[in-house]
């Protein structure tokens, strides 16, 4: 690994770091979901009913760290921090991962 | 941008899966012939890079909450290609274990992200930076490249979730799958990423651009495809 490659992995591990701030800050400006990425609950409460396509399909896929947290229901903000700090390292690591891995495949196969 | 299960009927995402799945195949070629070896780090990290980046959700308060993507800066160092399938394994990830975007629209997804998006951005920046290398045209090129693919890529995104209602409804007119029509969609997704969204993905662009111009120059793919071309 070269100078700047290391370089970048140190500034990309702070980031993960300081990802907190990504639920932190539209937390404390109240603000709600992204457009379009409303619950079925909440769009309930936005058109007054359930589109039943949007209802058989919303819950279709249960992901392991869904809403990149252990507890939906834990509302404490310092434990969302923490497990949405360490969703973002896991994240982060797979995604670095996963792409090195297809990298190598495709491209000493290559050349 | 991420559009979760339910939103899109299969009309819309099946399609949208399809055309995803062909231009990653060619992607696929094209990087084992134009990506050299001692770049595939650096893959790595730009697909890890715009994973950490969507988690920082910025508000636009009174409103709604939404993030940069990354692919512009991607597409511009690295090329639109190798910056689809970066991106495209960060917003498969993030759906599978984060079901951050739906399992269905996967395809949506990564067309809108990862695929249109990198590719507006690598064809902006060339238009705007056609010939001269200077450094501020640079940064300003960078800046509107990754401003308006993330703009562009949330009109798109905005026209596949408005079309639902006049594709997928019932006979009592509700709609089956995404309840707004394109007339609240497009004008909603446009102006939030143009007002707070587009400009934070612009100025990381440029930021980081502006990084690589000075520290390793040779390595930036728009630029050596533009001297390619003289």
């Amino acid at each position: 690994m070269n100078k700047l490659q290391k370089k970048i992995l140190i500034i990309m591990l702070s980031l993960c770091l300081i990802t907190p701030i990504g639920i932190l800050v539209p937390a404390f400006f109240n603000t709600g979901d992204a457009w379009g990425e409303w619950s079925a609950q909440t769009v309930r409460e936005l058109v007054g009913y359930v589109p039943s396509g949007l209802a058989k399909y919303s819950d279709v896929w249960k992901a392991p760290l869904s809403d990149y947290t252990l507890d939906k229901k834990d509302k404490s903000m310092v434990h969302k921090s923490g497990y949405y700090l360490v969703s973002g390292i896991i994240g982060a690591t797979v995604t670095f991962l996963v792409m090195l891995a297809i990298s190598k495949i495709i491209i000493k196969n290559g050349k | 941008m991420h559009i979760p299960d339910g939103y899109l009927s299969p009309q819309t995402y099946i399609p949208l899966f399809g055309v995803f799945v062909a231009a990653a195949t060619v992607a696929v070629k094209k990087v084992k012939n134009e990506v050299s070896a001692r770049n595939i780090p650096y893959l790595g990290m730009a697909a890890a890079f715009s994973f950490i980046i969507m988690m920082f959700n910025l508000p636009i308060p009174g409103g709604t909450s939404g993030h940069a993507v990354g692919s512009a800066v991607i597409a511009i160092i690295f090329g639109p290609w190798a910056a689809m399938l970066a991106v495209s394994v960060a917003i498969i990830i993030q759906a599978l274990i984060f079901g951050d975007g739906g399992i269905t629209a996967i395809g949506a997804n990564c067309f809108n992200m990862a695929v249109f998006m990198p590719f507006t951005a690598y064809y902006i920046f060339r238009l705007f930076n056609n010939k001269t290398s200077k450094k501020s045209r640079i940064s300003f090129s960078s800046f509107i490249s990754g401003y308006l693919s993330l703009v562009l890529a949330a009109i798109l995104t905005a026209t596949e979730f408005g079309i639902q209602p006049l594709i997928a409804s019932s006979a009592d007119g509700k709609a089956l799958y995404c309840p707004y029509d394109l007339k609240i969609a497009v004008p909603a997704m446009a102006v939030e990423h143009m007002l707070l969204f587009g400009i934070v993905e612009g100025i990381i662009t440029a930021i980081i651009v502006n990084y690589f111009l000075k520290t390793e120059p040779s390595s930036i793919y728009a630029l050596r495809e533009r001297s390619k071309n003289e």
